[in-house]
């Protein structure tokens, strides 16, 4: 039993980490998946959309033979809709809501026919929104993921000229760094970022950090207004005994080297267990197991009813092989040597609704015991309340606190996406940079037409 | 079981589904391989003057990601050399003695042609004619084809010319491309003609290339106006076999039904409405012969769930239900119901009634769900929203009479009843 990288030969590896959603393969496969969907009126998918893209209106588009139309009709509402056609949980929002499931029918298959037509926009490098007259306006905006991204096409498209700062040497934010690769590969992620940015009036400084490398003050003094679309940072801890043992990593360090330094860099164990049972942790769980691990084991302090991933998402791990335990939540972790040997968990069973309305485990006092050599920590991230507290912005336990019009305390200061809300969706993420851009639209005295 | 067979003018085939004159029955491999997958007969793909035949020839519209709803074709008749027709022809008859053999015609405007013909067709042992009076294309220009149909008088002289010389049975085919089919149909029916069959193809153009800016059939960057057919043109047929049905006079002859008929329950309608039997041509184009398994199959079945024991239990039993606009019952009136069960939130019976017609439905709103009602008071019953619901039976029109007795227009004017209700 061992850490070890390199597990897999080449072909293994691009076998493992090929694309989970194969693309459609020529438009007659297209158009018939698009021909199926019935155009329904208000519909379900368009309002279960957290950026309500016109689902109905872009696959009749790829039906008529209007593609460039169709991708318009995305990007319109949401211009990361490349990126979120292959990592949105659509089986919970747009897919899950067509009204074929209610015929106990397949619905149709929104995300790939998105997919169909922003892949063609990109590939041709399509620009499909002309930026107005400069308005002389500028704009900082920090981070230069989905939500910053989303704010900064909004808001080029109405003239501002915008400068986002980026603690990483790439875009994209969690697209890019924190998620599985057989859902978006990393140059993906860059393509993506370089179609938005292509509208121009964008500028993004990589490898400067908030806090680090520029003050919010000077943010402030330096423009007319500020967004603030930093995400979340650090991995909880769990907080018991035994953490700092090697072996026991963050979910979101694993899969960020996994991006970043390519597969066969990354040392996985031959036992691993995964903590949590969220999309960070399935997406982690796999990986491992797709790097290498002979055994994956997931653990989780609930029951399957009150599981944070989608069915799907459980789906993929249990196809890969991972192992599932219910109600056990991590006591301690046992080492010898300095590595970690094996994970103690107790035994938990529901007790009463707890604010999330989810039953609440209850410690059973029995324990078990997992032989394990790698430790995986998936139990959510935490934002970043240091900073936010440095800077006296409202908060709450570090997750920054926004009005109605996405303003902050301090003025001319906006903020949005996983910062605010602690962490969803990309999809939700592009929705909190577009109310962002509006907000500072009417901040700035600009009218935003669409 | 119910018994399908069917006997046209003492012409007998084992069921009623017969294949056009067209591609499909210009030879012998074909026509063999028809029988053998059951069809009763066939109009074999006319004979008559020569003529060549361009490349290329067929174009179809497509709807809704569904090929060929319609079909054209510039193609002429027959462009084998007789002789080879004639001794395919009696080939046939003698291997399938128990199907139809119908033979197309069109010859020269002469007497002396016709009379020819019909002659050395007659000593294939071929148990009919087909008058091609319809072609839209190409032989129109030369005078024959349509040019005839269109024409009652000069439909009256060939008739009255191939009666003359016919010593088996004669069908006329109609041409669809006229105000109405009743005058050249009476006609014929006057100078002799022993049957009717209809509607051959109508004059169409079935689209632009988007790319050569040329329409289609695409021939050395041009194209002619073809005969349009397949289930597009259903209806259209369906109102002319009425139109013949309904006649005084040609509801004399026995009729032929064809346009669009594409499996058991096109013809179960054509012949509800007075076909005796029906022929089939681009249904057999897009799929081969083998449909006519599932038409001879489903047409049992259906005759004997409704105590149908032979053909002509249910022939023309339909005609007299299409009347006149003037005598429907202004009393009848029925509502939209939606079954809330079936209901799958699809909105399209909404947006259709709100943009296009009455402002019928009540739309109240849901996540992501919205519910659907009919406002009673305000639905004239046309019919809109159950026709664009894509659940089977989800919407039904419920009858609420306005009052129990039947009032016509006429009578409705007579009484100074009110107008405008809606």
């Amino acid at each position: 039993m061992a850490i070890t990288n390199n597990k897999l030969t080449k072909e293994q590896y691009e076998q493992n980490f090929a694309d989970i959603h194969p693309p459609f393969e020529n438009k007659t496969a297209a158009q018939v998946e698009a021909n199926r969907c019935l155009y329904c009126y208000d519909a379900p998918c368009t309002k279960s959309c957290p950026t309500g893209i016109n689902v109905p209106k872009f696959i009749k588009q790829i039906a008529s033979d209007n593609v460039k139309g169709s991708a318009h009709t995305i990007f319109v509402s949401n211009i990361m809709g490349a990126g979120c056609s292959k990592v949105c949980p659509v089986e919970k929002l747009c897919e899950g809501a067509c009204v074929y499931n209610l015929l106990e029918e397949e619905p149709i298959h929104i995300a790939k026919l998105q997919r169909y037509s922003t892949e063609k926009a990109m590939d041709n490098n399509w620009q499909l929104f002309e930026r107005k007259p400069s308005t002389g306006k500028k704009v900082a905006i920090v981070g230069a993921g989905p939500a910053g991204l989303s704010c900064a096409h909004v808001l080029s498209r109405e003239g501002i000229d915008i400068t986002i700062y980026e603690k990483e040497s790439k875009g994209g934010g969690l697209m890019t760094y924190g998620i599985a690769a057989y859902k978006v590969t990393p140059q993906f992620c860059e393509d993506e970022v370089n179609y938005i940015t292509a509208i121009g009036g964008i500028e993004i400084k990589y490898n400067r950090e908030l806090g680090k490398d520029i003050t919010l003050s000077q943010l402030k003094k330096e423009f007319d207004a500020v967004y603030l679309g930093i995400g979340v940072g650090v991995a909880r801890q769990l907080d018991i005994p035994g953490e700092k043992l090697e072996g026991v990593v963050d979910a979101i360090q694993f899969i960020y080297d996994l991006r970043s330094k390519g597969y066969p860099a990354i040392p996985v164990g031959d036992k691993v267990a995964v903590i949590g049972m969220g999309m960070t942790a399935i997406d982690a769980a796999t990986q491992a197991k797709r790097l290498g691990a002979k055994e994956v084991t997931m653990v989780y302090r609930r029951t399957e009813a009150e599981k944070p991933c989608t069915q799907a998402e459980l789906d993929i791990a249990m196809l890969d092989g991972c192992e599932i335990i219910w109600l056990a939540a991590p006591k301690k972790l046992k080492g010898s040597q300095g590595k970690v040997k094996q994970l103690v968990c107790s035994k938990m069973k529901l007790g009463e609704p707890d604010a999330s309305g989810r039953r609440s485990p209850v410690d059973t006092g029995e324990t078990f015991t997992l032989d394990v050599d790698m430790v995986i920590k998936a139990a959510g991230q935490v934002p970043f309340e240091k900073l936010v507290k440095k800077y006296k912005l409202d908060n709450k336990n570090g997750k920054l606190v926004i009005d109605k019009n996405c303003a902050t305390n301090i003025k001319g200061v906006f903020a949005g996406g996983d910062a605010v809300n602690g962490g969803k969706e990309v999809v939700d993420a592009v929705q909190a940079g577009k109310d962002g851009a509006a907000s500072i639209l009417s901040y700035l005295g600009i009218k935003n037409k669409e | 079981m119910a018994d399908i067979s069917s006997n046209f003018l003492g012409i007998k085939s084992p069921n009623p589904f017969w294949l056009a004159s067209a591609p499909p029955t210009d030879k012998k491999y074909n026509v063999l391989r028809a029988f053998e997958a059951g069809w009763g007969g066939v109009v074999w793909k006319t004979l008559g003057s020569q003529v060549k035949n361009v490349s290329s020839r067929y174009s179809a519209v497509d709807y809704g990601g569904q090929r060929v709803m319609g079909f054209n074709n510039i193609e002429l008749i027959s462009d084998r050399p007789l002789e080879i027709n004639l001794k395919e022809i009696e080939e046939c008859v003698k291997l399938f003695p128990d199907r139809a053999m119908i033979v197309s015609l069109m010859a020269d405007n002469d007497k002396k042609s016709w009379s020819e013909l019909i002659k050395k067709v007659e000593d294939t042992g071929a148990h009919g004619f087909e008058l091609n009076f319809g072609c839209p294309h190409g032989m129109t220009e030369r005078g024959m084809g349509a040019a005839v149909g269109q024409d009652p008088e000069i439909a009256c002289m060939v008739v009255e010319w191939v009666m003359e010389a016919a010593t088996i049975p004669v069908i006329t085919k109609l041409t669809p491309n006229v105000h109405s089919v009743v005058p050249t149909g009476r006609s014929v029916v006057k100078a002799g003609t022993n049957a009717l069959s209809l509607i051959n193809t109508i004059q169409s153009v079935t689209g632009v290339d988007l790319d050569t800016l040329v329409p289609n059939p695409y021939v050395a960057g041009k194209s002619v106006f073809g005969g349009y057919c397949g289930p597009a043109v259903k209806p259209i047929a369906l109102k002319m076999l009425t139109t013949i049905a309904q006649d005084e006079l040609t509801s004399k002859v026995p009729i032929s039904g064809i346009g669009g008929v594409s499996n058991w329950k096109d013809a179960v309608e054509f012949m509800l409405l007075g076909a005796s039997n029906v022929q089939v041509c681009t249904a057999a184009m897009k799929y081969g012969f083998r449909i006519v398994e599932d038409m001879i199959e489903g047409l049992n079945n259906w005759m004997d769930e409704k105590g149908f024991k032979i053909l002509d239990d249910f022939i023309g039993k339909s005609v007299d239900t299409i009347t006149h606009w003037e005598d429907l019952d202004i009393n009848y009136h029925h509502i939209a119901k939606i079954n809330q069960d079936k209901c799958i939130h699809c909105g399209l019976c909404y947006i259709a009634c709100e943009d296009t017609s009455h402002q019928s439905i009540n739309l109240a709103y849901g996540k992501p769900y919205n519910t659907y009602t009919v406002k009673e008071e305000e639905c004239v019953g046309c019919n809109l929203c159950m026709l664009v619901c894509p659940v089977d039976k989800c919407i039904t029109m419920e009858e609420h009479r306005v009052a129990p007795e039947y009032v016509n227009w006429v009578e409705w004017q007579k009484r100074g009843l009110p107008l405008n209700d809606h």
